[in-house]
This record gives C-alpha cells, structure tokens and sequence, in this order.
C-alpha cells in the first residue's frame, strides 16, 4: 500500500485516506486558446515508466490537496510537497535524481 | 500444417500423440516486411491474421517484447459481451462477438467460444434507467439484448441474492449471446493461423527504437537487430505511450492496473455471467469450476501488473452481498494487468502523425471481447491507409474535434 505524508498535516496517510487526481503541474488553457492547446490540456497525458509528479488529495483527512513524486514502476514514493508549487522543488529533484540517475528530470 | 480435427486425435492416439507439429513456426527474423506489427497478443495477431485473410499482406511480422499472449490477453477474466450505448462502439464490439461465434471453425483451433449470456445488474434507480435506455439504443443498433426483471434474473442465476441490503438487485440487462472464451486459445489459435499464412511471429523481441526518414517510417530498431518496413502497426495496449514516444508522438492515455481473481474450482453453479457495476465486481464460472472474478482499477498511474489490495477487498466484499455463497471460498490466484485508458473510455485505432504508422490501443479494462473486431478494423486501416469502416471513429483526431465516443458515462464503470 501507498504511503504518503500530506505536507499540509503532517499526518503519513495511507493510499485508503487519499485520492489521485492525476497528472500535476498541468498548464491550463480556456477560452482562445489554439485546439492544441487545449487538446494538450484537456487529454494529453504524461505516462512514464518510472518517476511521474501526481495531484493527490487528503480526502478522509485535511481535505487538502497536495503534489507527489512517485515511481510507477517499483511504487517508490520519493517525496509530497505544496500543491501550490508550480514546479517540484529542487531538493525532491536532486533526491530522485541521486536515486535515478537514468532519470531526465521534470518535463512540464 | 495439419488439421486439427477429431479424426487427427484418433491417428494421432495410435503414434502416442508423438507426431502433432508445432502450432506455429519459431522463424528467423528477415530483414525486411511489408507491414510489422507490434506486439503478439490478441489485437495484434489478430490484425496480422485478418491484414493476410482480408486483403492478401503476409510478408508481415509480428514482433513480442515477451512471450505470445502473455500480456493482458492472459489476465483478462474472458468475458465477450456488445451492449455499448455508443454507436462506433456498438458496431465494433457486435463485429467482435459475430466473429468469436465462428472462430474456432475459422481458425481450425478451439477458443472454447460459450455464449452463456451476460447480465449487468441494476442495483440503483440509475441504473435501472440508464441499462433500459441501452437496451433501446442496442434495439436499434442491431444488438440484441433486453431489460429484464429481478424474478428472471433469479431464474437465469439462482446463487443471486436479490434482496442485498445495500444493493438489491432491481432489474439487468441481459445479451444472451453474449458470454466467455478460452482467452489463451484465441491468441494460440490467431497465431497458427498467422503462422500458417508465412507471416513470423518474433517472441522476446523488445523494440528499441522507431526509425523514420521525411516523416514517413523506414524501420524499426529491436534487440534482435534492425528490420525494415513499410508500414508499422503498434498494438501494445500498457506500453503504448513508450512506443509512441520512440516514435515521436503523444497519446491520450494513462495506464493503469487491473485486477482479477480466481477462486478454487467448484461444482457447476453459475452458467451465465453476472457484472454488478455498481458495486463494482464481475463474476463467472470457468470450465474448470473457478470462480472468476474481476474487480475495478486502481486510481493512479501503475505499470506493477498487480494492484492494491483493497481494490481486492472492496471487489470480494461486494461480491458477497450479492453471492453470499462466495463467502466460503478460498481464492487460489490473484493478478493484475496494465490497461491503458483514454478519456472517454472508448479506444484509438488510429494513424498517427509519422505517416505509415499506425496505432490501436486504448481498449482499457474491456479489450479482450473486442479482439477479433478490433483487429480486423486495425487490420482495414492499415491496408487501406485511411480512416474508414468499422474503425472510421476511433481516430486520434476525435479528441481535438471535440467529437467523443462517450463510454465512460454509458457504463458508468470502468469495464
């Protein structure tokens, strides 16, 4: 089972207290925006086989939502940080990096 | 390559069952093909088999990361049902189900075919409604399934406990021509006939790299060397995003793990298959007495091939409600799959922006009924080379377009 910590209550939760929402990071698109665009944001999903940024949420817990770094292969988790981060901070990528160093870093 | 045939057991029988051949050759792999395929399980041996029955390509190889069939068309739970809302869908999975009914005699190979029946339970008044509002869609569609009442479903399937206290049963849906088939046989039997026609079936053969010259593919890069090819087909369901990105292009997809579970063999108690959606758990009886049992996906990117285990409780404990007899069984094995999963549910078959590169995938936790029809629309689409026939919708472009194959919200599960 998944183990995270929620960084918003410090609690470790397991898989069964949270929800994945998917793919973080996510760069949004509206009205005007080019088809491409918003196909991209809409449908286009990162699918890797190994390190992968997630949304979760502390839903029998805070309520509050929160970012994860995960492998999808061995179900490592490598750290949770702030959901309101646009990018995942540079200790966690160094982490996963000294972890994985095949690993090509964070792709937006 | 010989029949098979009851009079060639019996001759067989006399030489001590030494001189059956090999169901399909190990051949070395050339240098060059018309059409390569990637990927030998059900869809892609599939559309092999129906690119030479169909319109006469069999200088093809069929390239496997692995072993034959040994991807998800072996962990499925076997169920062969059509009763889409969706009117793509509805065509492609009925051409699916029409196909398996004379399989084994077309393929000269049993896939053990039971058209035992299918019945998705409604336990909600939503249910009810929306399964009565497929029933209409089916009507028109050609399909033939009815809604009927809890009383028939008791007698189709005695085990039920209708009156649940969380779920009772209210009503299903019921296609009794639909049902289950030998899953490992339909690969085992696309892959002699393949075989037979001269096209190669390259086992433990991983594609590295996607070689492509002005736009157009030249050739793939494998672990067993270079090979050249005028069209390329990627059938690999889980690991489609990996080849699509060798080959330079994304896809709507995120993987995810499936599970089932078998029970050890009973006596003979159900002979139809019964899904509760709601609850979210299926179930079947196979010829071997198993009960099997087929649960929802996890919530969250996975390419483990096993999921959480409590997917596996919620899956068992809903099962209970509804088949209280199942309480006293133990469970003898337990696996997970990889399906990839579009986002609305409904799968790709598609061309891709390299040009005579050709993509089929998506099929998500329901590929396994739609084999034969699947590959013979991939089968369309790559002779052809254009969008058309049974996989004329399930384009790429559908997602830009706004234009939906809506299945999610159809079955209100994953399936």
């Amino acid at each position: 089972m998944l183990n995270f910590r929620c960084p918003n209550c410090e609690i470790t939760a397991d898989e069964t207290d949270l929800h994945c929402d998917g793919q973080a990071h996510i760069e949004r698109f509206g009205a005007g925006a080019s088809d491409d665009d918003l196909e991209t944001y809409l449908f286009m999903r990162h699918n890797p086989k190994g390190v992968h940024f997630e949304r979760w949420r502390h839903v029998f817990g805070c309520g509050k939502w929160f970012n994860a770094a995960r492998c999808t292969v061995t179900l490592e988790v490598f750290g949770t940080y702030s959901a309101q981060s646009l990018v995942p901070p540079k200790s966690l990528i160094n982490k996963i990096k000294k972890k994985r160093p095949e690993w090509e870093g964070f792709v937006k | 390559m010989k029949r098979y045939s009851a009079f060639a057991i019996a001759k067989n029988a006399l030489s001590h069952h030494q001189g059956w051949e090999r169901a399909w050759a190990k051949p070395q792999m050339k240098k060059e093909y018309d059409a390569v395929i990637v990927g030998a399980g059900g869809h892609g041996l599939a559309t092999a088999f129906y690119l030479g029955k169909n319109y006469g390509i069999t200088n093809v190889a069929i390239i496997e990361k692995g072993w034959l069939g040994g991807g998800n068309t072996g962990r499925n739970t076997t169920i062969i049902r059509s009763n889409y809302l969706q009117d793509p869908s509805a065509a492609i999975y009925e051409k699916a189900r029409s196909l398996y009914e004379t399989m084994s005699q077309d393929l000269n190979y049993n896939v053990m075919f039971s058209p035992r029946g299918v019945m998705m339970l409604a336990q909600t008044e939503a249910e009810i409604r929306g399964y009565k509002r497929t029933a209409h869609a089916n009507k028109l569609q050609g399909v033939k399934t009815e809604y009927i009442g809890p009383q028939k479903v008791k007698d189709l399937c005695p085990i039920i406990e209708l009156s649940g206290p969380r779920y009772p049963v209210l009503g299903a849906l019921w296609q009794p021509r639909g049902g289950t088939a030998r899953h490992d046989a339909v690969a085992w039997g696309y892959a002699r006939a393949c075989s037979e026609m001269g096209m190669d079936i390259i086992q433990q053969c991983e594609v590295t790299g996607v070689t492509q010259s002005r736009g157009k593919v030249t050739g793939l890069q494998t672990s067993k060397g270079d090979i050249k090819c005028k069209k390329l087909g990627i059938v690999v369901a889980g690991n489609s995003g990996h080849l699509a990105e060798m080959a330079g292009f994304r896809l709507p997809l995120e993987s995810v793990a499936l599970q089932a579970l078998v029970s050890e063999p009973i006596k003979p108690c159900m002979d139809v298959v019964v899904m509760a959606n709601t609850v979210h758990g299926y179930m079947s009886q196979s010829d071997k007495g198993e009960m099997v049992i087929g649960g929802g996906t996890d919530g969250f990117n996975n390419y483990t091939q096993r999921g959480s285990f409590h997917h596996l409780e919620e899956t068992v404990r809903a099962l209970i409600e509804t088949f209280p007899m199942v309480s006293r069984l133990k469970m003898l094995r337990h696996w997970g799959g990889i399906v990839d999963v579009t986002g609305d549910r409904s799968p790709i078959i598609s061309k891709t922006p390299l040009s005579g590169c050709f993509i089929n995938c998506g099929w998500g936790t329901g590929g396994f009924k739609a084999i034969p029809g699947s590959g013979w629309a991939m089968a369309e689409l790559m002779a052809k080379d254009e969008q058309t026939g049974l996989g004329a919708q399930f384009g790429l472009n559908r997602f830009q377009e706004g234009r939906f194959i809506d299945e999610s919200v159809a079955a209100g599960v994953a399936h």
